[in-house]
């Protein structure tokens, strides 16, 4: 179980939350509301330099939508804490350690093979949480799944279309694909790492099953599709109990670019 | 409470059909399908619109435009956006796709079936399913040799 007694006090403090149900509830979005943010602010630094013009617009729709639906689900958030916080103060108002995004986004967007191998890990188990949210019981989640996952199915065609091209593009590419799934792949199951609380979501029927079932029929999938393009299957996740914590220096230089603006006048409408 | 007049709604649906795109000048909102629902009661006049993608960066705009619409009506206006039900290519109506062509954009249709919007041509390629907004993509026609753009099929 990912242990956040370290960051409780700074990343949420859910005074209006209540116990059980609305604090696992709250810790599920902000979870899923981070990865978002994390991924879509990393990926958005491609805009401009992309390595084909096409490309260059891809990725920047890919960065932008993830950002929006980060903003969709920090909004969800606030509404269930309710301490008087805004979606863009839950964005942009922590320290870095007080985020709870999965330790895959920890990584830097690296070379075009890394951002297609990073991309493919998250859109995958972002796929499995969302198919485990779909039916969910807290109504505002399940409208805003149902709209996420008619999006993320272009993401997922795209980044699987570029796995697959690297993959069989040649020495070069695919020796810098196998390097990032090699770095990145014990790090790939913490999107799906079993979230404090988790039970309580399964009891009341926010989340369909344990992170744990859902984690490994992802395993599965993901591993008959690497294998397939004669990759190796994904290695067990290291470290699971700090998945969403002790973030890497990487992080904290992306922390200081995106809350920049935010720090440079403080309480100013942009 | 006290219900509005049918005319008065008619006024309200008639003005946000004088509302457009910002992007797409030649679509209502109400032929893009992005009214959800529209009430004019306890005082207030009451507009739920749908986003037709969550990080749509023409949204405030479209609120806003909205808003401005419906002033002078004699009562407060509230615009807001609704995931109630998610906004589909479905909504289009047959005159916003209409506008769409007109604005050279090819209404949303299966890969296979998207026709130049200029030519009627069907011989055409999708170079890219992402395009300059998060709702288009990029298409190449062959018979009149142009690039055009998609509504993208959601």
């Amino acid at each position: 179980m990912t242990d956040f007694a370290g960051l409780e006090p700074i990343a949420m403090d859910f005074s209006g939350a209540g116990g059980g149900r609305e604090r696992a509830l709250a810790l599920l979005l902000l979870s899923m509301a981070d990865d978002e943010f994390v991924i879509g602010f990393s990926d958005s630094e491609w805009t401009g330099i992309g390595p084909i013009l096409e490309e260059d617009v891809a990725i920047s729709s890919l960065a932008q939508d993830e950002l929006g639906h980060a903003q969709a689900l920090y909004r969800l958030f606030v509404d269930v804490v309710a301490d008087g916080r805004d979606a863009d103060a839950v964005a942009y108002d922590r320290p870095p350690d007080g985020y709870i995004h999965a330790r895959l986004l920890d990584h830097p967007r690296g070379d075009w093979a890394w951002t297609i191998a990073r991309r493919w890990l998250y859109e995958t188990a972002d796929a499995a949480r969302l198919a485990a949210l779909a039916e969910t019981s807290y109504e505002p989640l399940r409208q805003l799944v149902d709209k996420l996952r008619r999006e993320e199915r272009y993401h997922e065609m795209h980044v699987d279309a570029w796995l697959e091209r690297l993959a069989g593009g040649g020495a070069e590419p695919r020796r810098r694909l196998e390097a990032a799934l090699t770095a990145m792949g014990p790090d790939a199951g913490t999107v799906l790492a079993p979230l404090p609380g988790e039970l309580a979501l399964v009891r009341h029927g926010i989340l369909a099953e344990p992170f744990a079932a859902i984690e490994a029929r992802w395993r599965a999938v993901t591993s008959t599709r690497l294998i397939g393009l004669g990759l190796a299957a994904l290695p067990p996740t290291t470290d699971p109990d700090h998945a969403r914590s002790g973030h890497s220096d990487a992080f904290r230089v992306l922390h200081a670019d995106f809350t920049m603006v935010r720090r440079s006048e403080v309480g100013a409408t942009w | 409470m006290v219900m509005a007049e049918p005319t008065e709604l008619a006024v309200v649906r008639d003005r946000l059909a004088t509302v457009h795109d910002p992007e797409i000048p030649t679509v209502s909102i109400v032929d893009l399908g992005l009214v959800h629902d529209v009430r004019v009661d306890h005082g207030r006049i009451e507009v739920e619109l749908l986003p037709t993608f969550v990080a749509c960066p023409a949204l405030e705009v479209i609120r806003s435009t909205t808003a401005e619409a419906l002033a002078g009506l004699g009562r407060p206006v509230d615009v807001s956006f609704t995931f109630a039900v998610p906004w589909t290519t479905e909504r289009l109506t047959p005159a916003g796709r209409i506008g769409l062509r007109r604005a050279g954009i090819a209404p949303p249709s299966e890969r296979s079936a998207v026709r130049c919007p200029f030519c009627d041509s069907a011989e055409v390629a999708m170079d890219s399913a992402f395009g300059p907004t998060l709702c288009r993509s990029l298409f190449y026609c062959r018979g009149c040799r142009q690039p055009f753009e998609a509504f993208k099929p959601i």
